[in-house]
């Protein structure tokens, strides 16, 4: 006995149900997710792996065979190892308040105006200016560094946060043609339409471009403030003095005290908690912000 | 397609000029920018490399010294060009293909695809500090979890990031675990594959093997190209991983060109010579993705003429 009915496999097969399809189709389909399986628990396995140490005591780190799942798990690790050596307070403000937010902020405005001069308007050697704008992409940050390096100095900005700062107020290429792409998927009725009722450019900008824009501007927003928060060579050139490091570079310090400490005194299950406290926000910020996320990293790759 | 703007238009149309004004205005944060930020550090820097140069007395000025020494004198720059073409050309293609696969996979009916998407993007996102931090003490000889797995097998311990020889693969293993914004870049692409082209090949009586060589691959081959050409670009001026988890070493394996570049600026005030690495690299990267585009016409397929 043989059953037939027409059915559309996952790639758009048009194929005869017979049992012997059936079967194989269940082997592929349990070998598919017996792969997806173990890549995924190879994926998160570091993951897991620096919160399973952060909970630990010295002891328990160094016991072989390595332990799988802490016991007793100390909680009060993340406390201790958050101030035992460096103030990651004061490091999370700096992280947050004197370098991602700011920008952010002026990333997100800079990028909109230069992105809305780049598609809304139409004026002669705009297509060759924006070429120019993709070209510096390719330049690489070694090329520049060192006579930044050398003009901050002349400024008296090394050891603050200006040179970090500052150079987010005229931009970012890779935002301003994410932006372009967005502006220019909106229709140009809407901006034609205002301009016959009388309204400037920068009024169409901001009442009619930008409230369609929201969620473009958040893919730039969360990038940007994630490219801060895991920025490590910027602040480690500028901003290489205890009261002014970042999370990263305090991190990396705590990494330095804690080998010198070496088996001792909990220095791994520390160095874990506060890399768990590190990571963390990210998780969160992706688990909250999911689809901007998939979006956005989707919208870089499309119109390559 | 409204007609194009010529500069005849601009001189003599007075609507044109204001409009060229108003676009300059608009696009004048970025235009600044490049000329503060990008054209006067990139002329700078090369009068740099021309020049003897350690921040404590001025520049002088000595001809293409830095670069005949560079390539002629400098002990570690061959070593440090081949561990760097070493990484770029073993981590971009792995990382690419191994992402494009997991993409294919994610691209059948899958359940709970959004969360196995979720799980292999995670990584990329985690801060490169704390990736370090997490894989200096997962591979760590004496009491990293993976060589403690390794011993209670009964096997050896491997010396991951202490062996000479080990140390750029495994770098590139790390490399390839944060492949996950990849993933989503290439996911999003095949979802975008026609599905009536498989159907048409099936009919044809192409195989799964056959679809995926003659379908999905021409098919999503710009996105695969953008991904090399931003992978080539990130690899070679790698810093941060390479920085934090050996330093460059053990005896200079993993010493990449930017972290040699960083040493001649910042450790040893060379920045003359610094300067001339940098625009060395630049060339490089200059050539690589021209020629990447080159050949790319071979096997980049731009679906419909919209090129």
């Amino acid at each position: 006995m043989t059953t037939t009915s027409q059915a559309l496999n996952p790639s758009g097969e048009l194929m005869l149900l017979t049992r012997r399809y059936r079967t194989t189709r269940t082997i592929t389909s349990v070998l598919k997710y017996f792969v997806l399986i173990v890549l995924s628990l190879s994926f998160l396995f570091p993951l897991y792996w620096m919160v399973a140490t952060a909970l630990k005591d010295d002891p328990q780190v160094y016991t072989l065979p390595p332990i799988l799942i802490p016991s007793p798990a100390h909680w009060e690790n993340f406390i201790k190892g958050w101030t035992f050596r460096y103030n990651f307070t004061q490091f999370a403000i700096n992280s947050i308040f004197r370098y991602g937010i700011p920008v952010t902020l002026f990333t997100v405005v800079s990028s909109v105006i230069s992105a809305y001069g780049f598609s809304r308007l139409r004026w002669w050697g705009r297509d060759f200016l924006f070429i120019l704008c993709m070209g510096t992409m390719m330049l690489p940050w070694q090329v520049t560094m060192v006579p930044l390096f050398i003009t901050y100095k002349k400024l008296g900005w090394l050891n603050s946060y200006l040179p970090l700062v500052v150079p987010s107020l005229f931009g970012a290429p890779y935002f301003i043609f994410l932006l372009r792409q967005f502006f220019m998927g909106l229709p140009e009725e809407l901006s034609d339409a205002a301009r016959i009722d009388g309204a400037s450019e920068l009024d169409i900008l901001v009442r009619i471009i930008l409230p369609l824009s929201v969620p473009a501007m958040a893919v730039v927003a969360l990038f940007r403030f994630l490219g801060a928060w895991n920025d490590y060579l910027g602040p480690l050139i500028y901003a290489n003095r205890e009261d002014l490091f970042t999370l990263a570079v305090g991190l990396h310090r705590l990494n330095i005290a804690a080998t010198s400490m070496g088996t001792t005194g909990n220095a791994q299950p520390y160095l874990m908690a506060v890399s768990t406290m590190v990571t963390l926000p990210v998780i969160l910020l992706f688990f909250f912000a999911q689809r901007t996320f998939i979006e956005g990293i989707s919208m870089t790759g499309l119109k390559g | 397609m409204p007609p194009k703007i010529t500069f005849q238009d601009v001189v003599e149309n007075k609507r044109e000029r204001r409009r060229l004004w108003l676009g300059l205005l608009f696009v004048s944060p970025w235009l600044l920018g490049f000329l503060l930020f990008g054209i006067y550090p990139l002329v700078i820097s090369f009068y740099y490399s021309l020049t003897r140069y350690d921040l404590i007395q001025s520049p002088v000025f000595i001809g293409f010294d830095n670069y005949i020494r560079t390539f002629t004198r400098d002990p570690r720059f061959w070593t440090v060009m081949f561990n760097t073409a070493y990484y770029v050309f073993l981590s971009v293609p792995l990382s690419t293909i191994t992402a494009f696969l997991i993409a294919n996979l994610l691209n059948t009916k899958t359940a709970g695809r959004s969360i196995f998407r979720g799980i292999i993007y995670i990584p990329s996102i985690v801060p490169a500090v704390c990736t370090a931090m997490i894989w200096l003490f997962l591979l760590n000889i004496q009491y990293g979890a993976i060589n403690g797995i390794l011993q209670a097998l009964g096997l050896r311990a491997i010396p991951f990031l202490s062996d000479p020889n080990l140390s750029k693969p495994t770098l590139i293993l790390i490399a390839a675990w944060a492949c996950g914004g990849s993933v989503v870049i290439f996911l999003a692409s095949l979802q975008d594959v026609p599905r009536t082209l498989y159907e048409a090949a099936i009919v044809d009586g192409a195989n799964a093997v056959q679809r995926f060589f003659n379908v999905t691959v021409p098919m999503t081959s710009p996105v695969i190209l953008f991904n090399l050409i931003m992978g080539f670009i990130g690899a070679w001026q790698e810093f941060t991983l390479p920085w934090l988890l050996t330093g460059g070493g053990p005896a200079a394996s993993t010493e990449f060109f930017a972290l040699h570049l960083y040493r001649n600026a910042f450790q040893n005030l060379r920045m003359g010579n610094a300067s001339a690495l940098a625009w060395i690299l630049f060339i490089i990267i200059i050539i690589f993705t021209v020629v990447l585009f080159r050949t790319s016409a071979r096997w980049v397929y731009y679906g419909g003429g919209d090129r």
